[in-house]
């Protein structure tokens, strides 16, 4: 059925059709309306589940770890602050290997305190073992929701999942949204979790034991190959949900345009309808351009950056966070994939912008491809800033 | 009394590496003899957990989970919703455990979240009031004048400057229906109160007097007796309370003055060095002379 559904709502839904037994969560802007709605729904009995409103983010991930842990699919949300303040669990989460999903409304890291979006606090969780998934409209953000419990919960997989969303842009914006009507599909896209080690009475496990210098290295590596391992699954997953609900947005990456394209843009999230947008109109002017869309940030797309980009002339990065001390993030990460791969004609611009919720501008995005094509390799160099305050 | 046969049936089994004379692991197992397996219990970041969980080898005989050092009772508070939700709460007793850092400092938020909450689960403070599993720094449960390595007795000091937190008392200020005071020391007691905390629903708090050999530096056969001392002299003050009103203390048979306590363990030998430290020895008397009266204990 198509509605007109605020982000937050359309999330919401996308995680009732999931049916998870358990949901935690502590208020933090930008990720309220998505709590507020499965409480509501919780409360009318239309989504069956234990919903725990606590009084904190670390015990928001931490309640979901416990029930996790008992084998019930779980769920939370969070943004900025919040995300800084259970990182601790995250990690934790994924060395327990429990298939947690969460909401990630994307927002600025403080100080100064903000409240709009960028994606500093992604980055900060990057390296926690979580699959990291990024959406770019309210209607890819219900389904990759439903996605997301099917690939965290895949038994080779076995990690927490965030779902990245744009803080305000998509949580607070209506759009036009296909929600699925039969929750049966659904049952039998999204099967009920199994877990093979799980808290039971009957069947006793320790969990979160010591790991001596002797073993630690060996669990890490689990985490890490299956990590890899997830590649496939989230490409899986995202076919296997275009066979029974029609609706496909590529695997870990995305292209745009990309045929014959001699500048690529290169970005997550959001702003990719922007880039769009600029792209269509210098198309119409004769520009070979295109766009690459990274969809999973975590696992890191190498092989398909690779094979986008290593023909093409100049790639643009939009770095929505930054990496004091180095420069752009995501840039440096598409730079060494490329570099592994021996490829070194291609130059790889990144240039920060939107951060606090500053808006990405059309204009931007061409003033960006005309000043990529004079320059080389620009390490996060920051875009559009006011001298009166520096 | 066990036979050698229901010793090795215990749930929380022996072949930990615990100290000799850990009264905390002694804690454990008496409060498991009740608990029965059908128990699934949460552990806190501390000496429990690394001396009972070394992989692959575990001394617990039930569902276990160590998650981090702050978050014992949100986990434990996960798992209860997860019975509920899969509707198997019923017959099955959700433990969450920590030592006093655990639980009245780093985790006192948690679990005053589970406590307001009102979540179904038997919280236990294995109170051996400083952190011990990182060699014995201060803890908001360090008692007056204790020497910890981070409140050091010196030229300038008698060791830790300030009276321990009421922890019991905090627990009580979130009306649960059930708190109590119990000891390593009077097993018989302690197994009453885990066995009434097993029987009322809701959020219920227990701490237990743990002796610490290495950290209060005492001979291994003193735990009992140290136990024992802390709740004679009025150190210690055993009771339990429903929601906000003791219901029952443990009367001291025979007071006993603290001199005789504080003086069997290396953490008060700067107290005996001089009058300056008798004088010291004089207001942890009082200390103990207050609970006195304040409880009732005579």
């Amino acid at each position: 059925m198509k509605q007109v559904l605020e982000g937050s709502m359309a999330i919401a839904d996308g995680v009732r059709m999931a049916e998870p037994l358990v949901i935690s969560a502590y208020p933090i802007t930008p990720q309220t309306h998505i709590v507020e709605h499965l409480s509501q729904m919780v409360a009318d009995g239309d989504l069956k589940s234990e919903f725990i409103m606590v009084e904190s983010e670390h015990s928001a991930a931490s309640v979901v770890l416990g029930a996790s842990a008992c084998g019930v699919r779980t769920y939370t949300a969070t943004a900025s602050q919040g995300l800084l303040y259970m990182e601790e669990v995250i990690y934790n989460i994924a060395g327990m290997r429990l298939p947690v999903v969460m909401t990630l409304a994307n927002r600025a890291i403080s100080a100064p305190i903000n409240i709009w979006n960028d994606m500093q606090d992604a980055m900060a969780v990057r390296d926690t073992g979580a699959i990291m998934l990024v959406a770019e409209n309210n209607q890819e953000a219900y389904d990759m929701h439903i996605q997301a419990f099917k690939i965290a919960e895949n038994q080779d997989v076995m990690l927490p999942v965030i779902v990245n969303v744009d803080g305000f842009v998509l949580t607070h914006t209506f759009e036009v949204v296909e929600t699925i009507d039969d929750i049966e599909k659904v049952r039998e896209y999204l099967p009920p979790l199994n877990m093979e080690y799980k808290l039971d009475v009957e069947n006793p496990y320790s969990f979160g034991t010591l790991g001596e210098p002797s073993v630690y290295m060996e669990a890490r590596y689990n985490l890490y190959n299956a990590m890899n391992f997830s590649r496939n699954v989230i490409i899986e997953a995202a076919k296997e949900f275009k066979d029974m609900f029609g609706r496909f947005y590529g695997g870990l990456t995305d292209s745009y345009k990309m045929d014959d394209a001699q500048t690529v843009i290169v970005a997550m999230g959001s702003v990719l309808g922007t880039i769009k947008d600029a792209v269509d109109e210098l198309r119409e002017a004769g520009k070979k351009i295109g766009v690459l869309k990274i969809r999973s940030f975590r696992p890191f797309p190498e092989e398909e950056i690779v094979a986008a980009l290593k023909n093409v002339k100049n790639v643009i990065v939009i770095e929505k966070a930054i990496c004091p001390g180095k420069g752009g993030i995501l840039s440096v990460e598409i730079r060494d994939s490329l570099f592994k791969h021996k490829i070194n004609s291609v130059s790889v611009n990144g240039y920060t912008l939107g951060l606090g919720g500053r808006d990405i501008t059309p204009k931007n995005i061409h003033d960006l491809v005309a000043r990529a094509e004079k320059e080389e390799n620009v390490d996060g160099e920051f875009v559009g800033l006011s001298q009166q305050y520096l | 009394m066990l036979t050698k046969e229901e010793t090795h049936n215990e749930l929380f089994t022996m072949g930990h590496t615990g100290c000799s004379g850990c009264a905390q692991s002694m804690s454990v197992k008496m409060i498991m003899e009740i608990l029965g397996k059908n128990t699934i219990a949460t552990n806190a970041t501390g000496c429990l957990e690394v001396f009972s969980t070394r992989w692959p080898e575990s001394s617990w005989k039930i569902p276990w989970i160590h998650s981090l050092f702050e978050n014992s009772a949100a986990v434990a508070s996960g798992v209860e919703v997860a019975l509920k939700a899969m509707g198997k709460k019923d017959g099955i007793t959700v433990l969450a455990q920590g030592g006093d850092g655990g639980t009245a400092d780093i985790g006192l938020q948690s679990l005053s979240g589970m406590f307001e909450r009102n979540h179904d689960v038997l919280y236990v403070c294995y109170d051996n009031g400083a952190y011990m599993n990182t060699g014995y720094q201060r803890s908001g449960l360090t008692p007056f004048d204790a020497y910890t390595t981070t409140s050091p007795s010196g030229k300038e000091s008698f060791g830790n400057q300030r009276p321990k937190k009421y922890m019991p008392e905090i627990a009580m200020a979130h009306r649960i229906p059930y708190t109590a005071v119990a000891s390593a020391g009077y097993p018989m007691d302690l197994q009453k109160k885990v066995k009434k905390a097993k029987s009322i629903t809701g959020a219920k708090y227990l701490q237990v007097d743990v002796p610490c050999v290495p950290g209060w530096k005492y001979e291994p056969k003193y735990s009992v007796k140290l136990a024992q001392l802390a709740v004679q002299t009025g150190l210690y003050p055993l009771f339990e309370a429903e929601y906000d009103k003791i219901i029952s203390v443990k009367k001291i048979s025979k007071k006993v003055p603290v001199e005789e306590y504080l003086k069997l363990q290396g953490r008060f030998k700067h107290l005996f060095k001089d009058d300056a430290g008798r004088a010291e020895i004089g207001k942890i008397q009082k200390i103990a002379d207050e609970n006195i009266e304040r409880f009732g204990l005579i």
